[in-house]
């Protein structure tokens, strides 16, 4: 059965990188429990366009778990209040009537915010033309089983593939640290025959392109692991800090 | 080679290593310590501090410790401050008790409380043995040999004082909270974990971390209950 609720947002609003933000009260009513907190958002823009006042902005795109475009940090967790999906995929039943909800950008040095919740992640494109690729020559399609991968190999590989690069990770670590992120690009590839010709190249690259940025260094609390819609293992940065010291020390 | 200690994974690097390393300590530690409910007359751990004090192998280790301690507690403020300057701005609400530990959330200020216990007991004890003496070390003959009191001094400061007793058991579950995050992250950091070992290495954790945290309490309360 169908259910509405009312809800109080606190909401960050930025006019533009750098200018100040400050967080501003929005009052909803009548948002059904079916609807995706996306949806949700929507209403209230169209409601702040018919007051004549400037429309949140935040970031989306296939509103359905895999383009990793969508973000937020609504009440204290990256992506909000459920396990192993994406803001799109949040749903308003997972919010009481009455309740107020949080909502702020991820918030990192190397995330600076673009406007309102929309923050700037291409210091993640930015590590993958790094080394988060394997160089091949073009030509034809290699032969499908050319060389052998053992199933957990491929299985794990895949584990780390699913990465959508959507920064929850960033967000939930308290010191910003991407290295979930980075130790899925460089599981998924370190894993495969393929990917271990340039594994030292590509692990020295990526982290030092990790540090130049201004992510911080991990200290294992474990949070991304827990807030990736994806649930990348963070046993994966435990191989990718072997693939690393591995590359340091054989200089 | 030239800059692998500053960048993030080279640091994290040497606060692991430098953290096994003090983690061998106190296992040594607390088993010499565990001597002193063992023996009330006081020669087994007179014994114990004696072959500690002049054993040639731990007279090399000694500086290699102090230098352990050193580099663990300098680098523990590079990679907060590193991590710190991470994360500019701040989130007005943060509900991180369900994704991780309060532990590991706060390695550096358990770290500095332990710093704080660290400084008191050397000048309790360390000082004492080693540099100005202490009446209570008067040497004592156990098993046809002659050595100092070191009994008496640390007995006797448990018997006395409960203030103190309760400060040490303080610091047992101060650093036994620092290595129920510590022991797995210091193998985690080194790249040894994976699915499997990962749990295998936080359940050990745990463990070691509860036994030094109960070890190292058990030692004053002894003292308090039974004198
Ligand atoms: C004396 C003052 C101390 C300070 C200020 C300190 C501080 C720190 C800090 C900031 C970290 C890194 C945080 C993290 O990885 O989450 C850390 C990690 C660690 N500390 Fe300490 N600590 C101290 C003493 C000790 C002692 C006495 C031991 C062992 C008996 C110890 C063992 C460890 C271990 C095993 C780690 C984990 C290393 C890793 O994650 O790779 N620490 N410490
Ligand atoms: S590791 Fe998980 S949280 Fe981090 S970017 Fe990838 S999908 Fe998002
Ligand atoms: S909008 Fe594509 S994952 Fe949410």
């Amino acid at each position: 059965m169908e259910k509405t609720i009312n809800l109080t947002l606190k909401v960050w609003r930025q006019n533009g990188p750098k200018e100040k933000g400050r967080f501003e009260t929005y009052q909803v009513s009548n948002i059904s429990t079916d609807s995706s907190f996306l949806e949700m958002m929507d209403i209230l823009n169209e409601q702040l366009v018919n007051e004549n006042k400037e429309p949140i902005a935040f970031d989306h795109d296939c509103r359905e778990g895999i383009c990793g475009m969508c973000s937020l940090y609504i009440n204290g967790r990256p992506h909000g209040p459920d396990q192993e999906i994406t803001t799109c995929q949040l749903h308003m039943r997972k919010f009481k009537d009455g309740e107020t909800i949080t909502i702020e950008p991820w918030r990192a040095a190397a995330f600076p915010v673009i406007k309102d919740l929309i923050v700037d992640r291409t210091a993640f494109d930015k590590i993958i033309s790094a080394g988060g690729y394997v160089s091949v020559n073009t030509g034809g399609v290699p032969d499908a089983n050319a060389i052998p991968i053992a199933r957990p190999a491929a299985e794990e590989a895949m584990d780390a593939a699913a990465c959508i690069g959507c920064g929850a990770c960033v967000a939930a670590c308290k010191n910003s640290s991407a290295m979930l992120f980075v130790s899925a690009k460089v599981s998924q590839l370190a894993l495969l025959p393929q990917g271990k010709i340039e594994a030292k190249r590509r692990a020295k690259a990526m982290i030092s392109t990790m540090d130049e940025l201004g992510f911080g260094g991990c200290t294992n609390t474990g949070a991304c692991e827990v807030e990736c819609p994806k649930s990348i293992s963070i046993s994966h940065i435990s191989r990718l800090n072997r693939e690393y010291l591995k590359a340091r020390f054989s200089e | 080679m030239s800059n692998f200690l500053t960048t993030s994974i080279g640091r994290k690097f040497l606060m692991s290593i430098t953290g096994l390393f003090l983690m061998m300590f106190i296992i040594v530690h607390l088993g010499i310590n565990m001597l002193l409910i063992f023996d009330d007359s006081g020669d087994l751990f007179n014994q114990g501090a004696h072959f500690m004090a002049t054993n040639p192998a731990i007279k090399i280790m000694e500086p290699v410790l102090a230098l352990g301690f050193l580099v663990h507690i300098i680098w523990s403020l590079v990679v907060t401050i590193q991590n710190m300057k991470a994360r500019p701005i701040g989130y007005k609400q943060l509900n991180n008790s369900k994704s991780s530990t309060w532990a590991s959330r706060n390695m550096f200020i358990l770290g500095s409380l332990i710093f704080v216990f660290l400084v008191m007991h050397i000048i309790q004890f360390f000082w004492k043995i080693k540099i100005t003496g202490d009446p209570l070390l008067a040497h004592v003959m156990v098993g046809g040999e002659e050595m100092e009191n070191t009994y008496a001094l640390v007995a006797g400061l448990f018997k006395e004082s409960l203030i103190y007793s309760l400060i040490y058991v303080v610091g047992g579950v101060l650093l036994g909270l620092h290595l129920a995050h510590g022991f797995w992250s210091a193998f985690q950091t080194i790249g040894f974990a994976n699915t499997i070992w990962l749990k295998r290495l936080q359940f050990v954790g745990t463990i070691f971390a509860i036994i030094i945290a109960i070890g190292f309490s058990v030692i004053p309360l002894y003292f308090q209950i039974k004198f």
